[in-house]
């Protein structure tokens, strides 16, 4: 099913009989639901695009790479860096902006300028009972009732069906630079890339790969990301002598995943406390980790039946698997919060009709 | 303001509650007697009263999930309390109500600066928060006018603001977990020191619910480095429209200022009479701070003041100094106070698209005369967040209900021209009728399913946010 209007959407939803499964592009799905398969793609366009107030409206089928090149004609961006999960989950297909917000898709910027979440202003949505839903708006600061448009950010389709997305932008910097530090073992790298985030020098990507080196991102004007890159470098001193390299053009490469792509195995999602991640890292028997976030992230790649999950235990954070069985992709919660989650379900979703199975449920 | 009538049967069985919760808490902990529970019959938003049933201040997690399981069980309902700063009525108790104060729990618990946090309880108030970790170089970021005295228990209520969010963001992007009590006593721990932890943001929607999904009794907070300076730029002009399209000219060239700051005539007049800051007599005046290194705010000062020209300013003034950057920010910083020194005054806090400010200060300036009484504008222009005062003479027959519909109106136009009814001080009780002017009936339902989940007695703070007549059916439960 494709519905070209969000009216259309809300009359499917009433009249369903069985599951559905709320499907963007299918770029970033992990875990498993079944059902009649509901495509979003209908739902497409910008409504409002006001760069003189930072600002976007679009509909959530409206495809990514459309509102980046829109953005980018007038110099600016979404904030927070939105990662191409498909060479690393083995996808095809056009990623859109219901699909990125439904799993609050954010990259290493997310250490500057916050998640997904952190930039959207505004949802409409489609619950489970088919009522039309809107929270939010398009203003940059808005408290009035309670703030669904943070709830339904990472809710992966289980409270409604977003038609409607509403994001402050940044603009686009004039320049941008990469520190490279060579030689690190994981607990330097995170010591180093904490001491980094902790300077005033405006770190806007901190990552660590294995071998490769360790990574922090600087932009903005250009004589200012030529002062704080030197400054920085200073700073960082006891860690090795920086290399700056120019440009910003290897961060995709860090946020898309790469090193995984051409590899086989599990691939594992943690967010965790930036100190404990090389700790955590250690005891995972991965074939290969990336650390972004400043270590707060950890992607790994593991053996198939590894169960990370039961191989650290309890650990402060979280982990999903987002490659590999999809049965167990996310991570079970703790009782009393479980019990919130299901409460919300039903609330939204009376019927269980969306994406059941994703989210533990 | 209309407020539900009392629970006769609380009311009555105000001896057994109070004895039940003397039995909970230390001899200090509970307050009833009348001319003590005076102390906490409002918040900031003064001209609404009413002194509650009793007063409780627990000093820890385990005392605040005892007494709110007691009241759970009498079905009592609780008012949530920070520093009672609310400018809407947020923790404006009822006559049958037990008033839950966090301020003695106001402790840092922990500090981190590898990891770039701090856990704090939620009684201790925003800049000391600051306070705490500023001799490392550290700060938390949200800064709302009151922070000298508002709770972070407040701030995570009303998901507050402040002058900087324009870089720093507000309450939520700066917040990673909090210890939730909730109605029934059961205590949780929400998010912790790691980002975007999976399962559905539960945060992001205690954040913001006014008191009314729970008690957080401890939050884990960012902390940001200290930037190496900032600065401020003063700019006057001749008319309101012309600064609002100088607003929208700086957004657009690429430099994220940490602060637009615009204040209109009535308010730099009184401001000026009250603070002597030296600003410029002109229709409008925004102040403009950007951070970095002497070298980096010169660069971004270079680009606003190239901008700035081009609307032909009829000022325009660097700081040069400290002392001077000082005085740029000291006439914002007492327009509140200025205001309060010549009228009683109403504060309203909708937010309007930046592109919409010239048209929304026109339409102000009609209403105001309309209906004879003077507004003065000051507010966060980078973001929209708008901050009318509208002057009024509490004394004065007729005057508070003026006051009170060209308020109104003021937020109608706010929600017509694509804005909201309040951008970070919350609904409260203030702006809790206008809900309807915002929302549809089914946004509001799906906004009370919530409260449902979390409080399914409707006793957390039941008379805020929502028009009564939209919650009669629950709370009544």
């Amino acid at each position: 099913m494709r519905p070209a209007t969000e009216a259309e959407l809300a009359q499917i939803i009433r009249d369903a009989t069985g599951p559905l499964v709320v499907r963007g592009g299918g770029t970033r799905t992990i875990g498993q639901c079944d059902g009649t398969v509901l495509h979003t793609g209908g739902l497409s366009g910008v409504e409002l695009y006001e760069p003189g107030a930072l600002t976007l409206v679009a509909r959530a089928g409206t495809p990514l790479a459309e509102v980046e090149a829109l953005l980018a004609k007038e110099n600016q961006r979404l904030p927070f860096e939105v990662p191409d999960m498909r060479g690393l989950l083995g996808r095809r297909g056009e990623s859109t902006l219901g699909g990125v917000v439904a799993a609050n898709a954010s990259g290493p910027r997310r250490v500057q300028v916050g998640a997904c979440r952190d930039s959207m202003i505004g949802v409409r949505f489609v619950d489970g009972r088919g009522s039309v839903i809107k929270n939010g708006g398009r203003v940059m600061k808005n408290v009035t009732g309670y703030d669904l448009v943070k709830l339904l950010a990472g809710s992966w389709g289980t409270l409604g069906v977003i038609t409607e997305v509403s994001f402050k932008l940044l603009p686009l910097p004039e320049a941008g630079a990469t520190l490279i530090l060579s030689g690190l073992s994981d607990a330097q790298a995170v010591a180093a890339m904490s001491a980094a985030l902790g300077s005033p020098f405006e770190v806007s990507g901190a990552a660590h790969w294995p071998g490769q080196g360790t990574f922090l991102r600087i932009e903005g004007f250009s004589a200012s990301v030529a002062y704080r890159a030197d400054r920085l470098r200073a700073h960082l001193a006891a860690y090795g002598v920086a290399e700056v390299e120019p440009g910003t053009a290897r961060w995709a490469a860090i946020r898309d995943v790469a090193p995984f792509h051409a590899r086989t195995g599990d691939v594992w999602r943690l967010s965790v406390k930036p100190s404990d991640a090389p700790g955590l890292a250690a005891r995972m028997g991965a074939e290969a980790v990336l650390y972004d976030w400043g270590g707060g992230l950890i992607w790994a790649l593991v053996a198939p039946g590894n169960d990370l999950r039961a191989r650290l235990g309890a650990f402060a954070g979280h982990a999903s698997r987002v490659r590999g069985d999809a049965k167990g992709a996310f991570q079970p919660e703790p009782a009393g919060v479980a019990a919130l989650t299901a409460g919300l379900r039903a609330q939204f979703d009376p019927r269980r009709i969306l994406n059941t199975g994703l989210m533990g449920a | 303001m209309e407020m539900p009538k009392p629970n006769a049967m609380i009311v009555s069985a105000k001896s057994r509650i109070v004895a039940r919760l003397r039995k909970l808490l230390p001899a200090d902990a509970v307050i009833e007697d009348e001319a003590e529970t005076r102390a906490y019959e409002c918040d900031a938003l003064t001209a609404y009263r009413c002194p509650p049933l009793a007063v409780v201040l627990p000093r820890t997690t385990a005392e605040v999930s005892a007494v709110l399981r007691l009241c759970h069980e009498e079905n009592v309902p609780v008012v949530p309390r920070g520093s009672g700063t609310s400018l809407a009525g947020g923790a404006l108790p009822t006559a049958d109500c037990v008033v839950l104060g966090v301020s003695r729990m106001n402790g840092v618990i922990e500090t981190d600066y590898d990891n770039r946090y701090i856990r704090v309880q939620s009684g201790r108030t925003n800049l000391s928060v600051t306070g705490a970790v500023e001799s490392d170089g550290f700060f938390y970021a949200p800064d709302p006018s009151s922070q000298l005295a508002c709770a972070i228990a407040g701030n995570i209520a009303m998901n507050s603001g402040g002058a900087h969010c324009l870089k720093y963001g507000v309450t939520i992007n700066n917040l990673l977990g909090v210890t939730l009590v909730q109605m029934d006593g059961t205590v949780l721990e929400i998010g912790g020191p790691f980002m975007d932890p999976g399962g559905l943001d539960l945060l992001g929607v205690i954040c913001g619910s006014e008191g009314q999904l729970g008690v957080v009794t401890e939050a884990t907070l960012r902390i940001l480095p200290k930037p190496e300076g900032a600065r401020p730029v003063l700019i006057g002009f001749d008319s309101n429209e012309v600064a609002g399209a100088c607003v929208s000219d700086i957004i657009k060239a690429g430099v994220l200022p940490v602060a637009i700051e615009f204040m209109d005539r009535p308010c730099i007049e009184a401001t000026e009479a009250f603070a002597k800051a030296g600003y410029p007599m002109c229709e409008a005046l925004l102040i403009v701070e950007v951070e970095g290194s002497p070298a980096e705010i010169d660069e971004q000062l270079g680009v606003i003041k190239q901008i700035a020209r081009r609307h032909n300013p009829v000022e325009l003034r660097e700081a040069e100094d400290e002392d001077q950057a000082k005085r740029i920010w000291l006439g914002r910083k007492s327009a509140f106070g200025a205001m309060g020194q010549i009228n009683d005054y109403m504060c309203l806090d909708g937010t309007i698209p930046v592109s919409s400010l010239p048209y929304v200060l026109r339409r102000i300036a009609e209403m105001s005369k309309d209906i004879g009484l003077d507004v003065a504008n000051v507010f966060h222009a980078g973001d929209g967040n708008m901050h009318p005062l509208i002057l009024f003479d509490a004394n004065k027959p007729g005057d508070l209900e003026r006051c009170e519909t060209l308020g109104a109106d003021i937020l109608k136009l706010c929600v017509e021209v694509g804005g909201c009814l309040t951008g970070e001080h919350g609904v409260g009780i203030e702006k809790r009728d206008l809900m309807n002017v915002q929302f549809a009936p089914d946004d509001l339902e799906a906004q009370l399913r919530v409260k449902d989940v979390f409080d399914p007695k409707w006793l957390l703070n039941p008379a805020k946010v929502f028009p009564l007549a939209s919650t009669a059916s629950r709370r009544a439960v």
